[in-house]
């Protein structure tokens, strides 16, 4: 079969182009501490009785280390907890690790300007880590629609600094 | 005598299948623009924010599964019909086919609407992806099983012929059209299986009541293996149509038969299992397989590569043998005055670049950034929005000659139609990328939160609206245009004589090519074995611990 040169070069760059976009990939992943959801374990659960788990029955900041905090939050129709009624406050510069899940439908979880990004599903919790470099107001965007008032569903998240961080608001277990 | 002369019983089954795909065209398109009006509050007075989930929904359905499917239906209905020089063995067979996609469709169509329609006692604001536990009315989810399985009869017809002609043609090669028509229904039988499955076995019973609760990932997952696939089901016959005519309406012709064949293999291997990069943020999906689902997509732009050379040095072969000369300047001696040509030729440049954005959801920590919003809507009004579509509607100007017997209407309409979408879809999707980038989310009637202030790369978020809306409007009215051209010469179209209909030899032909090409168990026995390769563990994963557990219960919508 007769493949013409400039379609063998033209091949040739396709490959390296492909090869060159995993790269960057890999390379976001082991040097830029870029990641996704499912690297870590998360575990599943019955969405009907989830608000009575040991965990999400109380959602909030629940203190690991120094220098790791962990935030369990629910998403449901059409508020996130924390961080509609109130915000979700959590110090700068700190290992955050979220817990999320949904009792009722598909929800998202975007924080523009954060690269945070989710999609929540009833059954599983979905556990990603972050730092939050600096002191600042961020927004948290259902980005999965999630029914009629779907476009209502925001928070705020409000990161301090870790020296002005109140832990008397964090849940003991 | 064209084709209406010599095929009349398939020109009627063709037609019949481009009414319902430009209704369908029409429909979806109006919904289109009140959500370019809507989402970016230039005018929010045709519905509320609520019921614009259900033209959202209609939107969707009506565009990406009933206008492209029956679109392609017909398109492939004529190019089997023409290759295989035979009429459908069984015409009732064929009208069986057709009947039960479109009754599929009104049912579907039906539940959609009544969302607009208070006290119909029905809705199905479920969007295009309809995840539960978010439920529709079952007439939503019976009519969309209907439309699947009529396609899938559809291809049932056109193997039934493949195997006529083979009969009489032991030895010979399989014509390039049909050999495409054939590759592309494997890949759709293969993928569709998975919706399928998701539809029938999940959520029927499920909407009906029979079971009470549903697992929200499994269905998700079920729809994904078919989701990504299903946009290669719109773009291969894109594919068919740049492969197959547009090199002839450039003045040339083909410039490689074999490649064209290859790429066509490559589709059918790589387009489903690698469903998981619509799930990259999903929770309950191992990293392995997000890895994996990354490493095969980038693979499959190869064959979308080799596509752009082998279109784009056929074109150049057309603009030569039409007096062209030089590095660039034989692109000026290319036939920018004929509607056919133009719009195939601009839908495959707004193609190439839906790929460069496609290359950045494809790559599973950058799509971070962009997963969900308005990036994503951005990226697919380029690809299934304007590569697919454009292409349709302009092949349907250089098709109805053949079809009906007569001249094309209006044909400066014509040729201002495909320039016309060019300019609204650059002023919308450029912006709808950029609104992606600053965070702006997707699939949201009312964008603006109290409190988020997006931070723009560049432009400002007023600029970026007002390109959104006024995009729309100029898409609506490219649309307006398409369809007095297709109404007038159908309606009022005058006999034509000499339809231009022939189609030349490529420069290399398949006798150059292994006949190992043409295998087709072969080549769907790999792309099986690739399908079980990645589904397998994840699947098995899912349903070990129970088919509809862990279980939420039904949130109407």
């Amino acid at each position: 079969m007769h493949v013409h040169r400039f379609e063998k070069l033209w091949i040739g760059l396709s490959l390296f182009l492909i090869a060159a976009f995993i790269g960057i990939v890999l390379f976001g992943f082991t040097v830029m501490d870029l990641k996704v959801p499912g690297i870590e374990e998360g575990r599943q659960v019955d969405p009907t009785t989830v608000l009575s788990d040991e965990k999400f029955s109380k959602p909030g900041v629940r203190k690991i280390s120094d220098d790791h905090y962990e935030v369990y939050m629910i998403a449901q129709q059409f508020i996130f907890r924390p961080g509609s009624t109130q915000p979700l406050t959590i110090p700068a510069n700190t290992k955050i690790t979220f817990h999320m899940t949904a009792p009722d439908v598909m929800h998202g979880f975007e924080v523009p300007g954060s690269g945070l990004n989710a999609t929540i599903i009833p059954g599983q919790i979905a556990t990603f880590s972050t730092r939050f470099p600096e002191a600042k107001t961020y927004g948290i965007i259902c980005h999965q629609y999630c029914g009629a008032a779907h476009h209502n569903m925001q928070g705020e998240i409000e990161v301090v600094p870790p020296s002005e961080f109140d832990e008397s608001n964090l849940i003991s277990q | 005598m064209t084709f209406v002369n010599h095929y009349p019983k398939a020109a009627r089954i063709v037609k019949a299948n481009f009414i319902v795909a430009f209704v369908a065209l029409a429909i979806g398109g109006f919904f289109g623009l009140i959500q370019a009006l809507h989402r970016t509050d230039v005018f929010r007075g045709f519905v509320s924010s609520v019921e614009y989930y259900d033209v959202l929904t209609g939107h969707g359905v009506l565009l990406a599964l009933v206008f492209t499917t029956f679109f392609i239906t017909g398109l492939y209905q004529w190019g089997v019909t023409r290759t295989m020089e035979r009429e459908p063995e069984n015409s009732t067979f064929s009208w069986a086919w057709f009947l039960m996609m479109l009754v599929g469709t009104t049912m579907t169509a039906t539940a959609i609407l009544g969302g607009l329609v208070p006290g119909s006692g029905m809705s199905a604001a479920v969007l295009y992806t309809f995840y539960p536990p978010l439920q529709a009315h079952p007439l939503f989810y019976i009519g969309a099983a209907l439309l699947v399985v009529g396609s899938w009869l559809a291809g049932a017809d056109w193997f039934w012929t493949y195997r006529k002609w083979r009969t009489d043609n032991p030895d010979a090669r399989i014509p390039l059209q049909t050999y495409m028509v054939i590759f592309t229904w494997l890949m759709w039988y293969l993928c569709s299986l998975g919706v399928a499955l998701e539809v029938v076995v999940l959520l029927i019973p499920w909407s009906l009541g029979i079971v009470a609760k549903i697992d929200p990932l499994l269905p998700r997952t079920l729809f994904w293996y078919f989701g990504h696939a299903v946009v290669y089901f719109w773009l291969l016959p894109a594919y068919f149509v740049w492969y197959s005519i547009l090199p002839k309406l450039s003045g040339g012709r083909l410039f490689s038969d074999p490649l064209a064949r290859i790429v066509f293999i490559f589709f059918l291997l790589l387009s489903t299992p690698i469903g998981y990069h619509h799930q990259y943020a999903d929770p309950g999906i191992s990293l392995v397989y997000k890895m994996w689902a990354l490493i095969m997509t980038l693979v499959i732009l190869l064959p979308s590569l080799m596509t752009a050379f082998t279109v784009i040095s056929s074109m150049e072969h057309g603009a030569r043998q039409r007096g062209g000369s030089g590095y660039f300047a034989w692109m000026g001696a290319l036939p920018w005055g004929r509607p056919a040509f133009v719009g195939c030729a601009l839908a495959g440049i707004m193609f190439a670049a839906g790929g460069f954005s496609g290359m950045v959801n494809a790559s599973l920590n950058i799509d971070m950034l962009v997963h969900n919003t308005a990036w994503i809507p951005g990226h697919f009004h380029l690809t299934v929005g304007t590569a697919t579509a454009l292409t349709f509607m302009a092949i349907t100007y250089w098709l109805l000659p053949q079809l009906t017997g007569k001249e094309l209407k209006f044909k400066g309409l014509a040729l201002a139609q495909p320039y016309t979408w060019f300019i609204g879809m650059t002023l919308m999707s450029n912006a709808l990328h950029r609104q992606g980038l600053a965070g702006v989310p997707r699939r949201v009637s009312e964008p603006e939160y109290a409190g988020i202030n997006y931070e723009v790369p560049f432009g400002t978020m007023a600029e970026m609206n007002w390109q959104v809306a006024i995009g729309g409007i100029i898409l609506f009215v490219a649309l307006i245009f398409f369809l007095v051209v297709v109404g007038g010469t159908f309606w009022a179209g005058t006999p034509a004589t000499n339809v231009d209909d022939t189609i030349p030899p490529p420069l290399s032909g398949p006798e150059h090519s292994p006949e190992i090409l043409d295998n087709l168990k072969l080549w769907m026995g790999v792309a099986v074995v690739l399908v079980l390769i990645a589904y397998t563990l994840p699947l098995a994963e899912m349903v070990m611990d129970g088919l509809f557990s862990p279980g939420a219960f039904p949130s109407p919508v």
